[in-house]
C-alpha cells in the first residue's frame, strides 16, 4: 500500500464516479420526472460502446466516430421510448419492470447475434494516448484524465442547463411533482420525450467514452445499471446534484474498496482472514453504504421531492 | 330492520382467493403435475420429469414472492437470495456429513429466516423503488458473500455428495419420490398462503398495500405486518432452495443473482399477480419457455424478450388477467355485437323458436324470407356501425390531407 | 365543570417561512361538538394533521386524556381513542364497505397476528360493521366495492369507519366537502344523532352545518385561533367578521 498506488486508485475511483454519473443522471431524470423505473438504461450504456466500436470500424477515426456513436444513441433511445416506453408512464412499477427487463434480455442477446459473445475493442486516439506525470514518479494515462475532464464538463453543463434554462426549469419542476406540471399547460408528453432522449444519450456518451478502456461485450451494462440504481438511491431520486455527490462517492469507494480493503483488514484480522473477507467486503461496500444512507434518509441525501 | 334482517356474508369480493374458480384452476394444475411422472415415463424422457421438478420447486418460491407482491405490495428484487441461501444452508450441511433431514432442512429454514428478519428489518422501512434497490443490494451481498466462500467452492458452487437423507436412508434419490414430495410442499404451500392471505394478517397486509393512510388511521402500524410477511415469504422461498439444491445435487452464487430475482419476478407477472394459481402458472410457463425456445435456438432472450415487453405492455395481468378477462367476455358475450357464425346460431335458434310455437298454434310455418331478409340486414347494419365510423375518420383525414397539405396534417397530428 | 378531552397548548408549526400553526392553545371538552372554521389557507387541515399524528408540531404539547401524545404516532392515538375523517376521502378501494369497517372493527378486537382463520368470516367482526354501516344508511352497500361508491357514500363510509372504532375523540376534517344538499342534510342528521355521546373536533366550512351541530366554535385565522366560544357570540365578533368580509365592513 503505497502513497502512489492510493492516488492513483483515487484517480480511478473518480473516473469512475464520472462515468457512474452520466449513467445516473439520466437514470434519475427519468424516474424522477416521468416516475418510470427504467432497467434498460445499462443496455443503452453498452450500446454506446457498440456503437462507438462499430462507428469506428467505418470510419477509422476516433471523433467522428464519437459523434456517430453519440446521434445513433439518442435515435435508439428516442425509438425505444416511441415503441415502448411512452405507452408505460403512470402504469405499475411492476410493469415496467418487465418491460424493461424484457428488453434488457433482448438488447444483451441482440448484441451477441451481431457482434458475436467476444469482447471487441477499439484503440484509444493518438491525441489522448500516452500518460503525464502526476508526481514524482507517478504517471497517470491521458485518456482517463480526459474522460474526468469531459464528464465533469457535462456535469457542469448539465447543472448549468436544469438551473438556468427554461426547459431545465420545467425539467426540475417535473421531478419535483409532474402532475402539476401538466396542469398548468405544459406539453408533458414533449418534456417527457426530451428527458428520455436526453437520458439516453447521456448515457450511450458514457459508453462511447469507455469503450477505448474496456472490453466492450456483452453485458457489461448490467453492473453499471446496479451501481447507478445505487446511485441514484443514495443521492435522492429527481436530483442531479445529489447523483453526482453520489456518483463520486460510490466511485471512490469501490475502487478504493477494491484496492485496500484485504489491507485494511490485515491491521484487524489475521491475514488468511483478510484474504477470505477483504475481497467479499470490498464488493460490498457501496450496498452497505446504501443501506446506512436509507437508514439514516429513507429518501435519499437530496431527494428532489422534498422533505414534509 | 334490515341489518337484523340481512345475513352476514361469509367471503367478500375482495379476497379472490376464495372464489372457487381459482381453486379449481389450481387443483387442476395439481392434477396435471401428478401426472406428469407417468407421462414422463410412457414416453421414456427423465429430462420432462427433472423440468417438472424444477416447474414445482420455482411455483413454490413463485407463491413465497406472491405473498410479497401481490398480498403487500412490496416488490422484492432480491427474492434469489433465499433460494441461495436454503440451498447453501442445507448443502455446507451435507458437506459436513451431516445431510439429514432434521438438520440439513432446519438450518436452511433458519438461515433464510434470519437473514430475512436482519434485512427485512430495514428494508421494510422504505417504500417504493428504495426497496426494491435495498432488496437487491442485499441479495447482491449475499452474492458476494457466497463467492467469497472458498471452502464451499466460492465462484464454482458447491457439489453436495448426496441428497438429504430422510430418517437415514437416501428416500429423495428416487426421482419418482423426490417429485412427489416437492408437489407435496408445492400443494401444502398453496394451502398455507392462502389461508395466511385470507386471515386477519393477510388482511390487515392486503389493507396496508391498498391505502396505509387510512391502515394507520384505524390503528394498524405497517412496520411489524410487513416484516412478518417478509421473513415468512423469505422462510418459504429457503425451503425452495433447499428443494432446489436437493434437486441439482449443487448450489452456486449464480442461485442468487439478481437476474434470478429478476425472472423470479417475471414468474409471479408473467402468471399474474392477484391469484395464487397465476404465479404457479406462471412458474411453469416460464420454465417450459425456457426449454422450449432453447431448443429452437441458442438465441432464445431474443423472442422472450419481446414477449415479455408485449406481455407488460397488452397483457399485464399475465395469464390469470387473461383467463378473467376470458370470462368477463363470456359474461357479457349477450350484449356483443353480432357475428357471422352468431348470426346463424340466431337465427337457427329464432327459426326453432318459430316452429315450436307455430306447431303448438297449430299453425304452418312459413319462413318468410322478406322478414328474413329484414332482420339480418338490421343485424349487419349494427355490426358494421364501429366500422362505418372508422371509414369515416379515415375519409375526413384524407380530405384534410388534400386541402391543407401534407405538413399541416402532421403537425396537427402530432400536436394532438 | 366539563372536563377537556383534548388540550392544545402552544402547539407551533412551520413550513420554512410559511407559519401554519402560531402558539394554538384549544380545549375540547367532553362530549361536545367542537367546530373549527376559518378562511382558506388558515391552517385547518395542517391543525388535524398535528392532532392526529400525521404532522409533527415544532413547538407544543397535544395532550389527550391527561396523557401527552406529542409524539406518539398516528395509530397509537388510535388505540388511544382518536379516530379520524379524511379530507380527501381515505378508504380501502379494492375492499368491500363492510370490510372496510370490518377492519376498523378487527384493529381494536384482539391481536391481528393470526394467521390461519378467514378473517371476513369473523361473525363479531361482521356484526359490528353492519352496526356501523347502518347507522350511515350503507348497509345495502355493503357487498359493493368501496373504489364504487359514489362519491357522497365514501363519505359515509369513512364517518361509519371512524364511528367502527369506538373512538373517544372524533376528528372530522370538512366531512361535507364536496357534498350534495342531500348528503349534507344526512350527514348532519347523523353527526346530530353522535352529538354528547361522542366529542367531535369538526372543521368545516359550510357555515350552516355548523351551527346545527357546534356547541363552540374556534376561528383560525392564518394559524391563530383568534375567537373561540359560543356560536352567536363567534358570529357578532368583530374580528371574525373582518377576517371573512374583509377589513371594509
Amino acid at each position: 500500500m503505497s502513497a502512489s498506488l492510493f492516488v492513483v486508485q483515487l484517480f480511478n475511483g473518480l473516473q469512475l464516479g464520472i462515468l457512474l454519473f452520466l449513467v445516473a443522471a439520466g437514470l434519475t431524470l427519468v424516474f424522477g420526472v416521468m416516475d418510470f423505473i427504467n432497467l434498460a438504461h445499462g443496455v443503452q450504456y453498452m450500446l454506446g460502446a457498440y456503437l462507438a466500436v462499430m462507428a469506428y470500424g467505418f470510419t477509422g477515426t476516433f471523433f467522428l466516430s464519437v459523434l456517430l456513436a453519440l446521434l445513433a444513441s439518442l435515435l435508439f433511445g428516442l425509438l425505444l421510448e416511441l415503441l415502448v416506453f411512452r405507452h408505460l408512464y403512470g402504469r405499475d412499477h411492476l410493469e415496467q419492470v418487465l418491460a424493461t427487463f424484457g428488453i434488457i434480455m433482448l438488447l444483451n442477446q441482440g448484441v451477441k447475434l451481431l457482434w458475436g459473445a467476444a469482447p471487441l475493442n477499439m484503440p484509444i486516439p493518438d491525441l489522448l494516448s500516452g500518460s503525464v506525470p502526476l508526481m514524482d514518479g507517478l504517471r497517470y494515462p491521458v485518456y482517463r484524465f480526459a474522460i474526468i475532464a469531459t464528464g465533469v464538463l457535462v456535469a457542469a453543463g448539465l447543472y448549468l442547463f436544469v438551473t438556468s434554462t427554461r426547459v431545465g426549469m420545467l425539467v426540475r419542476a417535473g421531478a419535483t411533482n409532474a402532475a402539476m406540471v401538466s396542469a398548468l399547460g405544459v406539453d408533458i408528453k414533449r418534456l417527457f420525450t426530451v428527458v428520455f432522449g436526453f437520458g439516453a444519450m447521456l448515457a450511450g456518451f458514457a459508453g462511447v467514452m469507455v469503450a477505448p478502456i474496456l472490453s466492450v461485450e456483452p453485458g457489461m451494462g448490467d453492473q453499471i445499471l446496479i451501481l447507478a440504481f445505487v446511485v441514484i438511491v443514495i443521492g435522492g431520486i429527481g436530483s442531479i446534484r445529489g447523483a453526482f455527490l453520489a456518483a463520486v462517492l460510490v466511485g471512490v469507494i469501490d475502487t478504493l474498496g477494491r484496492s485496500f480493503m484485504t489491507d485494511v483488514l490485515r491491521f484487524v484480522l489475521a491475514p488468511t482472514t483478510a484474504r477470505v473477507i477483504g475481497p467479499a467486503l470490498a464488493s460490498m461496500s457501496i450496498y452497505l453504504l446504501m443501506a446506512v444512507v436509507l437508514a439514516i434518509r429513507p429518501a435519499g441525501l437530496f431527494p428532489a421531492k422534498g422533505r414534509a | 330492520m334490515p341489518a337484523a334482517m340481512r345475513g352476514i356474508p361469509a367471503a367478500s369480493p375482495s379476497a379472490p382467493r376464495a372464489l372457487s374458480f381459482d381453486q379449481r384452476l389450481a387443483a387442476g394444475l395439481f392434477a396435471l403435475l401428478a401426472f406428469l411422472p407417468l407421462l414422463s415415463r410412457s414416453i421414456a424422457s427423465s429430462y420432462l420429469l427433472l423440468v417438472g421438478e424444477r416447474a414445482v420447486i420455482f411455483a413454490i418460491a413463485a407463491l413465497s414472492l406472491e405473498l410479497l407482491i401481490g398480498a403487500g405490495g412490496l416488490v422484492s428484487f432480491g427474492h434469489a437470495a433465499f433460494l441461495g441461501i436454503g440451498a447453501y444452508a442445507a448443502g455446507i450441511v451435507a458437506s459436513h456429513g451431516l445431510g439429514t433431514l432434521c438438520i440439513a432442512l432446519p438450518a436452511a429454514l433458519t438461515a433464510s429466516a434470519v437473514f430475512a428478519l436482519a434485512t427485512g428489518a430495514i428494508a421494510v422501512r422504505t417504500r417504493g423503488v428504495y426497496f426494491i434497490m435495498i432488496t437487491l443490494a442485499f441479495a447482491q451481498m449475499a452474492f458476494f458473500i457466497a463467492t467469497s466462500l472458498a471452502p464451499y467452492g466460492g465462484d464454482d458452487g458447491l457439489s453436495w455428495p448426496t441428497r438429504t437423507m430422510v430418517l437415514g436412508r437416501h428416500i429423495l434419490k428416487d426421482q419418482l419420490t423426490f417429485f412427489y414430495v416437492c408437489l407435496a410442499l408445492l400443494i401444502a404451500t398453496y394451502l398455507g398462503v392462502g389461508r395466511l392471505i385470507a386471515s386477519r394478517f393477510g388482511r390487515v397486509l392486503r389493507g396496508l398495500k391498498d391505502n396505509e393512510t387510512r391502515m394507520q388511521a384505524i390503528g394498524f402500524t405497517p412496520y411489524l405486518y410487513r416484516l412478518t410477511a417478509y421473513v415468512i415469504a423469505g422462510t418459504l422461498c429457503g425451503l425452495a432452495g433447499f428443494l432446489l439444491g436437493n434437486q441439482a445435487e449443487f448450489v452456486s452464487p449464480a442461485y442468487m443473482h439478481w437476474q434470478r430475482s429478476g425472472e423470479l419476478i417475471i414468474m409471479v407477472l408473467l402468471g399474474g399477480t392477484g391469484t395464487l394459481y397465476g404465479p404457479m402458472l406462471g412458474a411453469l410457463a416460464f420454465l417450459l419457455l425456457e426449454e422450449a425456445l432453447s431448443r429452437l435456438t441458442e438465441h432464445w432472450k431474443v423472442i422472450l424478450g419481446p414477449a415479455l415487453v408485449l406481455t407488460a405492455l397488452f397483457a399485464s395481468g399475465g395469464i390469470a388477467g387473461a383467463i378473467a378477462a376470458c370470462r368477463r367476455r363470456r359474461e357479457a358475450a349477450a350484449r356483443a355485437p353480432l357475428t357471422l357464425p352468431r348470426l346463424v346460431r340466431h337465427l337457427l335458434g329464432a327459426g326453432l323458436e318459430r316452429s315450436r310455437s307455430c306447431r303448438r298454434a297449430g299453425r304452418r310455418l312459413f319462413l318468410r324470407p322478406a322478414h328474413l331478409c329484414k332482420r339480418v340486414a338490421e343485424k349487419a347494419r349494427a355490426a358494421c356501425a364501429p366500422a362505418k365510423m372508422a371509414l369515416g375518420r379515415g375519409r375526413q383525414a384524407l380530405a384534410s390531407l388534400a386541402e391543407r397539405g401534407l405538413k399541416t396534417t402532421v403537425e396537427r397530428w402530432w400536436r394532438r | 365543570m366539563k372536563r377537556a378531552v383534548l388540550k392544545l397548548e402552544a402547539l407551533s408549526k412551520s413550513f420554512g417561512a410559511l407559519r401554519v400553526a402560531e402558539a394554538i392553545g384549544l380545549e375540547v371538552l367532553a362530549g361536545e361538538t367542537h367546530a373549527i372554521i376559518g378562511p382558506n389557507g388558515a391552517g385547518k387541515t395542517s391543525l388535524i394533521n398535528q392532532i392526529s399524528g400525521a404532522l409533527a408540531p415544532d413547538r407544543g404539547r397535544i395532550v389527550f386524556e391527561d396523557r401527552d401524545v406529542t409524539r406518539m404516532s398516528v395509530a397509537a392515538r388510535a388505540h388511544l381513542g382518536f379516530a379520524r375523517s379524511f379530507q380527501i376521502t381515505q378508504v380501502l378501494p379494492h375492499f368491500s364497505a363492510l370490510e372496510n369497517v370490518a377492519l376498523a372493527v378487527q384493529a381494536r378486537s384482539g391481536s391481528s397476528f393470526r394467521f390461519w382463520q378467514a378473517a371476513a368470516g369473523e361473525a363479531a367482526l361482521n356484526r359490528a360493521a353492519v352496526r356501523s354501516l347502518d347507522s350511515v344508511e350503507l348497509a345495502a352497500r355493503a357487498d359493493t366495492p368501496a373504489g364504487a361508491l359514489s362519491h357522497g357514500e365514501k363519505r359515509r363510509l369513512e364517518i361509519a369507519i371512524a364511528l367502527a372504532q369506538a373512538p373517544k375523540l372524533l376528528l372530522l376534517d370538512e366531512p361535507m366537502a364536496g357534498a350534495g344538499i342531500e348528503e349534507t342534510q344526512r350527514l348532519v342528521a347523523t353527526l346530530k344523532t353522535l352529538k354528547g355521546r361522542c366529542t367531535i373536533l369538526l372543521v368545516e366550512h359550510d357555515m350552516q352545518a355548523v351551527f346545527a351541530l357546534a356547541d363552540r366554535i374556534s376561528v383560525l385565522v392564518a394559524g391563530r385561533i383568534i375567537a373561540s366560544g359560543e356560536p352567536q357570540a363567534v358570529r357578532a365578533n368583530p374580528t371574525v367578521r373582518a377576517a371573512y368580509l374583509g377589513e371594509a365592513t
